[in-house]
Parts: C-alpha cells; structure tokens; sequence
C-alpha cells in the first residue's frame, strides 16, 4: 500500500477567521475583470476566425479546371464510422465528356447524410484524390431530414475550387498522349 | 465409392518442419498444406490450369540431401545429420513437385528479396489505378504490394501506356495497362472453355493481351477470366463500377442454371445482389461456372413479382391463405404440378400435401442442349430431389397434356401449380379456367391472374434451402438478400397447407425443424441430417434405386453417365 | 383646501411608487449588465425603442447599454401564457406574490430620502409620512415579506418550493435578532435623552451631520450589512432560491407576472436595504464626513440633498450586485450558525459595548 502522509492544515489567523479579507479578494477581482475587455462574440454579426485545419461540414472540390476529383472510389464510404457517406458510382461517358474519359469513373449520386456526419473527418483523411474536405462551414440548419442530405450539387457548392498540387489525372493523360506508346 | 488409386506420400521439409504431401503435388500446394496462414505468394499459377511459371512471384529456396558425387554415400555433419545442398539460387514454387527429403524455406531473406524484386518490376508500368479499379479489394497485386512491396516506387522513367478500355467480348473489359502477363486468362481460354481467342502480342514490356483478329472473348464462360485475373485488367462489363467489392456480403449459394448445381457465391449489399461468382467445388465444378447463370439474379429485380397473399384478388395474411388452400384442396379431385425447381424442402411438403389431398403430381422437364463443361441437359436444378422425395417415379414428360386431358374430363377439380407458366405448357388459358388454381410463383403471369389463391414465392437469392444435382449430390443454398416484406419462404407456406390438410400442428417454422420431418420421411436421408449439416461441399446420396432412369445428362465437366452408373452398380466394397 | 390636502399625499404617494419601481426594474438591467461585466459578457444590448432608439450616436449608446430591457422584461412577464399549476391551493398561491411586494412598498412611506427647509427656517426631512417610530415600522412591516415566501412555499404543494419557503423563513428570524440588536446602539446615539427624533429615520440621518455612523460604530454597520443580506435573500443568503438544489426555490411553480412580482420584490428589497443602510450608516443625504452639506436651503438644495442621496443608494445596490457575482452560496447549515452564533452573539456584544461607551462619554464630555 502506498504510504498516505498526513499534512497538517495552517491554522487560521484571526482575519482569516472573518473572511473579511477573503470577501475582500473576491471583490478586487470580480472589480477587476468588471473593466477588462469581453471575451462574448456577438455572433451573427461578428463570426470567428477559422483555422486551415477546422473539421466544418464534408464537401467535394473541384481542381483548378473545374474538373470533379472524385471518382467515387467509395472508400470515404467505407471509413465513415456513422455510415453517413452514400455514394452511387458511375462511369464518364466518354463521348460526352472526351476530356475527362481517361478518368473513367466517376460518382452518379454522393449524398452526406449531416445527421449522421461526425465531422471526424477519416473522409478526408482517406481520399486518395483529394476530393473530399471538411471546410469552414459549421453552421447547418435545414427544416426537414431531407434537407439536411448534402447531394452531390450541394457539396460542389460548399467545396468549390481547391489548388490541386498534384493534378494526376492530366498528367496521366499527357502520358496517354505522348507516352511510350508502341 | 470408387477408388482411383493408393495414394503416394513424400515427406518433405518446409521451413524446418516435416509435412507429408501427394506424390506430385507442387510446392505452392504443399505450403498451403502446412496450414497456419503460410502462403507462397503467386499470379500465374493457378490450382485448375496449366503451369506456365511466367509471373516469378514463387520463388522459394530449394535444397535436396547432400550425396557424395562419387559414392553416392550421404554425406553428414558434426551431428550425423545429412546436409543440405541449398540451390543457389531460388527456384519457382508452381513448377517445383515435392520429391522425397526435399527442404523449401519460404522466408528467407533471398526469398524475400527476389518477392521484393518482383514485385516492383511488376509495378514499373502498372498504372496508379487502384481509385477507379474494380479490382481494388480482391487484387493480388494489391496484395502482395503492401505485404512484400518496397512501399515506393524507384521509377522515374515514363510508364508504357496502353490500350485501356478494350472491349473483348460483350461481358469482357480490358484495361491493358493493368495487365501483369500471368496468362491465366490464356490458357483458361485454351483447356477449359476450349475457345482458343485470347494471346499476347509484343514483346517485353510491350507485351500486349488481345483477341486474335476477328475473334471475341463470346463464349459462355468468358467471365471466369475476370474470376482469375489476378489483377484489374479483366473486368466484367456488368459488374463495373457497380460497388466496390468490400462492401459486398458473400452468400453460398447454388447455380439454379442446370442440374449440374455449380456452387456460386452471391455477392450483396443491402438487399440488392450484385455479381455472382463460382465457389470452389472439385466435385462439381472446380472452380467454375457459366456466364448465363450469373444473371440470373437479375430476375430478382424485374417489377412483376408476386408480393401479397390473395385469395380472389384480396390481400390476406399467410395464414389466412395457406388455411384457404387448404379448404379447396379437401374438396378432392386435385392435380398437382410441381417444380424441379423447388428445393428438397418444398418437394418434400408438396409430397405431402398430395398425400394428404389424394392429388396426382404431374412434373414438367426442361430439357436443353449441353455445352459439355457447365450446362447439363437438364435445365433444372433439382429434378433428382422430386424423385428421391418419392414426389414422382419416372422422369417428367415435356407438357403437361395428360393434366389438361384429366381437366377436360372433369377428373380434376382443383390445379395447386409451384413456379410453372402452365399456359405454355399444354394447357391453355380456357381450359385453365375450369379449374380452380393455387399458384404459388414469383412473377405475375396469366396463370396468377386467373388463380383462386395466389401465393407470392421467393427466389433462390431470398431463401435457404437445398438441391440434389446431377450426381444425387445434396448442396444447400442460403438466403443472401431478404425477399418482399411479409413473404414467407415457400416450404413454410406448403408445410402449413400441409398441416391444415392433416389437421395436426406439427411444430416448425425454422428450416432445420422442418428437416426433422424431411430427414424421416425420405428414405435416402440419413435421420439425423439437418439442413445446416449438410456440408459446404456437399453430400453424395446413394443413387443406386434411380440408376435405371434414362436420364438426359451424357457428359460434362464432372459427370459421365457412362461412368456414374458403372461406378454405382457395384455395390461398395465389391 | 380640503381636497388639496387629500390628494397631494396620494400623488406623492403614486409618484414615489412610479419611482421606486423604476428602480426596480432598472436594479435588474443593472443586475444583468454588472454580472456580464464581470464574467466577460456583453450582457443585454439588442432591445431597441423606436425613435429613441433610432436617434443616431445616443440611439446606439442606449441600445448598447441595454436601457430599453427593463420594458422588454416587464412586457415579456406580462405576454406570457398564464399558467397554474393544477395542484396548487389557488388562493393562497395567488396572494403569495402580492404579500411579498406589498411589505417592499409600505416601508418606502417612511423612507426619508431628502430633505427641505421650509419657510420657517426649519429643516424638514421630504418623506410621505414622518413618523416618530419609523425604524420600527421598517423593521415590522418588512418581516412581514417572509409571508409571501412562505406562502409561495406552502400554497405550490411541491416539494422544493416547500423547502426553500422553510428555508427562507427560518433565516429571516434567525437574522431579524441580530439586525435589531445591531441598529439599537444607533438610535441610542442619534435618541439622546431630549432629542426630539426619537426613532424617526430623519433623526439618525440629522445625527450623522458631522460623522457617519459607519465610522462611529463600524460593528454595527458590519452586522447590519450582513443581517441585510440574509433579508432580502440575495447571494450569499440566497437559501431560499437556490437553484443548484432547488430548482428555483419558493417560486419554482410560479411563472409569468406572478414570477415577475416575485422577481420586482426582491430588488425592491434590495432597494429598501440600500436606502436603509445610507439612512442609517452613510449619513443620508449628508454630503460627507465632516464637510458641511454645500447646497443651499432654496428648491435647488433640496433636489441636490435627494440626488446625493440617491447616488449613495446606487452604490449601495451595485454592491449588492457585486457581492452577489463574487461569493459564493453558504451552505444552510452554516447559515444558520453564522446568524444564531456568531452575528447574535457579535451585536449583543456590540450592544453593551456601544452602551458603556456611549455612557462613558456623556459622563466625560461634559
């Protein structure tokens, strides 16, 4: 057993007896705080600063072409923990869309049920083509459940543009051009 | 039981251990033997075709007993043990027999490194396709990237590029770059669907699968090369991008195609089934199957089926229905037609509600022609189970004009039709008429329209049961997806009209207790079999009473009937 | 004639109620506002009047600092749906709330809170009605507001406003004693044999011209203080209440105006408290200690003599506040035995103490 040590409580002075000088204390600082600056945010007119790294609500990106990242390899499917993700995966046409067919495939439907949605954001930690981010956005309100399923217009609205450092689908499709063909 | 031969054992020594094998068997087998999750690591090599020793992945370390050259004396150690003459060099797994003394080490560092080299020369021009690739989940090179890869690539050079998105037949997509050139798709090609289309053309890298000109991968198992690729390259056009395959539930299941019954698994998510593929059986069907029965899921899907209990066109409960059933089937004067495509079980229970009624059974063949591998004559997958149920003694005629004669004559009343269009089958639609019918089906259809009762059935997909195939082998299926809300599976409805005609409540509701009854009634059940005993791989029954039927089969991938009747005339042990 | 002399005192009367419950209404906004100053808070500033409140800089100002809140709060008491519990002995339950502010309002009669020389040179104190036993008639009128509480209590038939009413009860007596005890030395002071005061508030403020009695007799103001505290419920005596375990105490079962009485009763408590303890401790409308008051005996004098006297008030209800926002709660067991041991004990001892001095200095001074 772990030896227990006894410490003696200091007795109290007499002014201690009276609490007077403790009330005293307590009055200094609440006086003191009386004139220093408000911490409260007026919310709706005065918003936060939000990090880089802030886990807000899940949204898709597009590259710096406008081309959809996601090609719905379902895997932000699979990682979600609440199963919030629901991805209906789809091939591109290639006679419509000739300059995004090297791709292949891409999402039909991708819905993100925010009920479910923990904002862990393993969705984006595993996406292996950088579709997927939780951004800035934390206020969400909808009037009905229906609402508040994200679909795929809605999360290329939230998510918008993002810098794309690697752009592997063009490279591949210059490799397909000029590549060591045969 | 027929015996081939005495098998032959050698001993040989795999990672310090002595294991006994099949004379002949390679070292690929041998180290799956040994159990304990030991794998020698391989693409080309595949259990059901030929060596071809192309892809190099299985590389092991060999080593024989050490001989004096000149003596031919064992030579020893300090310790009086024979030593090992290591090979210098590491030696391929599929193409290597075990011979009597031999050592393998599956681990050494040499072994690893020539995996480790492999490896990344298999990945110097394989795209970085792994987010849209359908084989992502079930790829071997997926696989054996992550557990004997280098985890980088060295490659700075630019990588071939060829064609992707080749179509080579109507079910087959080709995605060259993907392609490791193990061959397995060649020369399943060649030996098994004896469709000679597929070959590489270029040389090294370059090296390019194709079609030969003017061919296409058409034939009826053109998807078992997407089975096994060992890579992406062979995708299925059905199934692609469909769902990736790690969310898919695997179900046994058997093949409804033929009375061959290969055995499939069916791959789901959420009630919706979305490939099947071939489950090793070496018995039935190696590990095979057709491309037509991997459609059949499909019907699932179509809009017509049958989904309420109705009497007369009202919506009732089961119950409700099967006591109706009942009630009509007292009234004598009743003809049933059963299925081969009903299970052992609703066999069983249709025997006895024909017992019960007095009702003569009539059954309806589906012959077809065979293609010799995977599609027997025999359209159904369960005629064998009405004969060994006692449901029927001869084989099936093709219509059912002997019931329509019997209608006309006003000897039968009352029509109980399992799962058959009997509009198409000899009686017609007015003559349908006369009588009163239970239906019990899957699909709306002219029969169910006119049908007093009408209860809904399940498909093989939504409920467990089991089947007798060509060879008098029982295989059970499972319930892979739930079927319509309230639809119960069919025995259940045939064992209730059963009960309400006997006027007993035999206390059941679960498959394995209907199979205490199943087990007694039927002679070539073992009493205590239950359906959850039946073995993954199958139980042969003894066909020796049927033996005399001429059945249709003549010869396929497993089955000879030449053969099949010399070995069972011979009582065992003979 | 006859009329004029009825019905100066009843619009005097009106007025003064008009007043105080302003005060009252606004001691909440300031409760609010100095207890978000303290923690950081912005506190109310969204309620706006219009007009008022739309007048460019000043509109702002006001908004911000929340003076338009007290009409939101009153008009919210007033609009919300009127609930009675279903198990509550309605009459009682109904009188509670108004037997708690009456005694608020009645003592404010002999409230002296300015004063006035009148045309005979005569310094008049400016009160409703200037009697000579007004300290006792504070002192009796007031401890009839523990009535209310007990009633809200006892009428709820609910467990926890039972418990805070017993509460509440218990303490106001126990703390009634010392806060007697406490205020005696003070009369014996300002009632000097041949003064003609007597117990009349104005006579203790007259008394205080030169030197406040906090000054004079710390002790008594210290008891007083507390004892005040205790009075009127507020933090750190707030058992009644208290609602980390009673939910909301007496008036758990209370909603809309009838919780808005309760509510204006006790700040107007509070403010009667405040004024008590100027009148008595602070000198009054005195201007401070040993100055001479500098305002002159015209109109003007006497309106300077009630807004210093207000001023102090004031200050005496933000310290109630502060207090309220520092301490925290006395759990009940030490509220008793800080009132029946050690504030009883203290003023008696006071008492004697101020008695043989006060003794001692008649006997040398002349």
């Amino acid at each position: 057993m772990a030896k227990t040590k006894v410490i003696e409580r200091k007795p109290l002075t007499f002014a201690e007896k009276t609490f007077i000088p403790q009330i005293l204390t307590g009055l200094k600082t609440t006086g003191k705080t009386m004139f220093q600056k408000n911490i409260t945010l007026q919310y709706p007119d005065e918003r936060p600063s939000i990090p880089d790294n802030y886990r807000g609500v899940p949204t898709l990106v597009k590259d710096p072409n406008g081309r959809e990242k996601c090609v719905s390899c379902q895997l932000c499917e699979f990682v979600c923990p609440p199963k919030a993700i629901r991805i209906t995966p789809g091939e591109i046409d290639a006679e419509a869309e000739p300059d995004r067919a090297h791709v292949e495939k891409a999402p039909k439907e991708f819905d993100i049920n925010m009920l479910r949605c923990i904002y862990c954001g393993l969705c984006q930690e595993v996406c292996p083509e950088e579709a997927i981010f939780l951004q800035d956005v934390f206020s969400l309100s909808g009037y009905s459940r229906d609402e508040m399923v994200n679909n795929k217009q809605k999360l290329y609205e939230l998510g918008g543009t993002l810098p794309d450092k690697h752009y592997k689908w063009d490279k591949k499709k210059a490799a397909e051009e000029h590549g060591n063909a045969h | 039981m027929k015996v081939d031969s005495v098998v032959d054992y050698v001993t040989i020594n795999i990672d310090g251990e002595d294991v006994d094998v099949p004379k002949g068997t390679n070292i690929i087998e041998a180290v799956k033997m040994v159990g304990k999750g030991k794998e020698v690591p391989h693409y080309c090599y595949h259990p059901k075709l030929s060596i071809a020793g192309n892809c190099r992945m299985c590389m092991v370390e060999m080593g024989m007993p050490m001989r004096d050259r000149a003596t031919g004396e064992a030579v020893l150690d300090e310790n009086g043990v024979q030593k090992i003459g290591w090979m210098p060099k590491p030696t391929i797994g599929c193409a290597t027999n075990a011979a009597p003394g031999m050592h393998i080490r599956t681990n050494s560092e040499m072994v690893k490194e020539s995996r480790n080299g492999v490896t990344e020369f298999l990945l110097i021009n394989h795209p970085l396709d792994c987010p849209i690739c359908d084989q992502a989940g079930e790829c071997r090179l997926q696989e054996f990237s992550a557990e004997h890869g280098r985890g980088y690539s060295r490659f700075i050079e630019q990588k071939n590029v060829k064609p992707k998105r080749t179509r080579l037949g109507s079910r087959v997509t080709l995605d060259d770059e993907r392609c490791i050139l193990c061959s397995r798709c060649i020369r399943f090609s060649k030996e098994i669907a004896k469709d000679d289309v597929l070959g590489f053309v270029d040389r090294g890298t370059y090296s390019t699968l194709t079609c030969f000109p003017g061919k296409e991968l058409e034939n009826n198992y053109s998807l078992n090369t997407v089975d096994i690729c060992p890579v992406g390259a062979l995708t299925s056009t059905d199934f692609r991008f469909k769902m990736r395959v790690w969310f898919l539930k695997r179900t046994h299941s058997i093949c409804t195609e033929s009375s061959v019954g290969a055995n499939t698994e069916i791959w789901s998510r959420e009630g919706k089934i979305y490939r099947i593929t071939p489950r090793r059986n070496d018995a039935v069907n190696d590990t095979w199957m057709t491309d037509s029965g991997r459609e059949l899921f499909k019907e699932v899907e179509v809009g017509d089926r049958l989904t309420h209990y109705t009497i007369d066109g009202v919506h009732k409960t089961s119950a409700e229905t099967a006591a109706a059933a009942a009630k009509l089937l007292k009234e004598g004067k009743v003809a049933i037609i059963a299925s081969p495509h009903s299970s052992v079980e609703e066999q069983f229970y249709c025997k006895a509600i024909a017992d019960r009624s007095e009702a003569t059974v009539s059954l309806v063949s589906h012959y077809g022609a065979t293609d010799g591998i995977l599609q027997s004559e025999d359209r159904s997958p369960n005629l064998r189970g009405a004969l060994v149920n006692g449901l029927v003694d001869q084989l099936p005629d093709a219509d059912l004009s002997a019931v329509a004669q019997q209608i006309e004559s006003g000897a039968v009343d009352t029509l109980l039709v399992v799962n058959e269009e009997v509009t198409q089958l000899g009686i017609s639609a007015e003559l349908l008429k006369k009588v009163k019918v239970i239906y019990i089906g899957l699909h709306a259809n002219v029969v169910s329209e006119d049908a007093a009762i009408v209860i809904p059935s399940l498909s093989v997909f939504e409920k467990d049961g089991s089947f007798i195939n060509q060879s008098f082998r029982l295989q059970r299926f499972k319930a892979a997806i739930p079927g319509p809300r309230g639809v119960l599976s069919d025995f259940m409805v045939l064992e209730h009209i059963a009960e309400a005609l006997a006027d007993e409540k035999i206390p059941s509701g679960s498959i394995d207790a209907a199979w205490e009854h199943i087990a007694k009634g039927v002679s070539q059940f073992d009493d205590s079999l239950r359906w959850r005993s039946i073995p993954e791989e199958g139980l042969e029954l003894d066909p020796t009473a049927f033996l005399d039927l001429p059945f249709v089969e003549t010869k396929n991938l497993k089955y000879d009937s030449a053969a099949f009747k010399e070995a069972h005339a011979t009582p065992a042990g003979a | 004639m006859d009329y004029i002399a009825i019905l100066l005192p009843i619009a005097f009367a009106l007025t003064m109620i008009s007043v105080f419950m302003g005060l009252c209404s606004y001691s909440v906004l300031a409760e609010r506002k100095v207890s978000s100053w303290i923690q950081g808070r912005v506190g109310p500033n969204r309620t706006r009047l219009p007009l008022i409140g739309h007048i460019p800089i000043l509109g702002n100002l006001l908004t911000g600092l929340g003076i338009f809140q007290p009409a939101a709060d009153g008009l919210k008491f007033l609009f919300k749906e009127e609930i009675t519990p279903g198990h509550v002995n309605k009459f009682y339950y109904y009188l509670a709330p108004v037997v708690a502010l009456a005694p608020a309002l009645t003592t404010m009669v002999v409230l002296p809170f300015g004063r006035y020389v009148d045309p005979s040179g005569v310094v008049q104190p400016l009160v409703l009605a200037n009697i000579e036993i007004g300290m006792l008639f504070i002192l009796g009128i007031s401890s009839l507001g523990v009535y209310g509480i007990v009633l809200a209590g006892w009428s709820s038939n609910s467990k926890y406003p039972f418990l805070g009413a017993i509460r509440s009860s218990a303490q106001m007596i126990s703390y009634e004693l010392a806060m007697g005890l406490a205020i005696l030395p003070v009369f014996m002071w300002s009632a000097a044999p041949g003064s003609e005061h007597g117990m009349s508030l104005f006579g203790v403020i007259e008394s205080q011209k030169t030197l406040w009695l906090v000054i004079w007799q710390p002790l008594s103001a210290l008891i007083f203080l507390v004892a005040v505290f205790a009075e009127t419920n507020r933090l750190p005596f707030d058992m009644a209440e208290s609602e980390t375990d009673l939910v909301g105490g007496f008036h758990t079962e209370y909603g809309c105006f009838k919780f808005g009485l309760f509510f204006v009763a006790e700040y107007a408590h509070v403010i009667m408290g405040s004024a008590l303890f100027v009148c008595l401790f602070l000198g009054g409308w005195n201007f401070l200690p040993g100055l001479a008051d500098p305002w002159s005996d015209n109109t003007f004098g006497a309106v300077l003599s009630v807004l210093w006297f207000m001023a102090k008030v004031f200050f005496m209800i933000f310290f109630f506040i502060w207090v309220r926002w520092t301490l925290p709660r006395f759990r009940y067991d030490q509220v008793m035995s800080l009132g029946w041991k050690i504030l009883l004990p203290l003023a008696i001892g006071n008492l004697v103490f101020n008695t043989l001095l006060i003794a001692a200095y008649d006997h040398f001074a002349q």
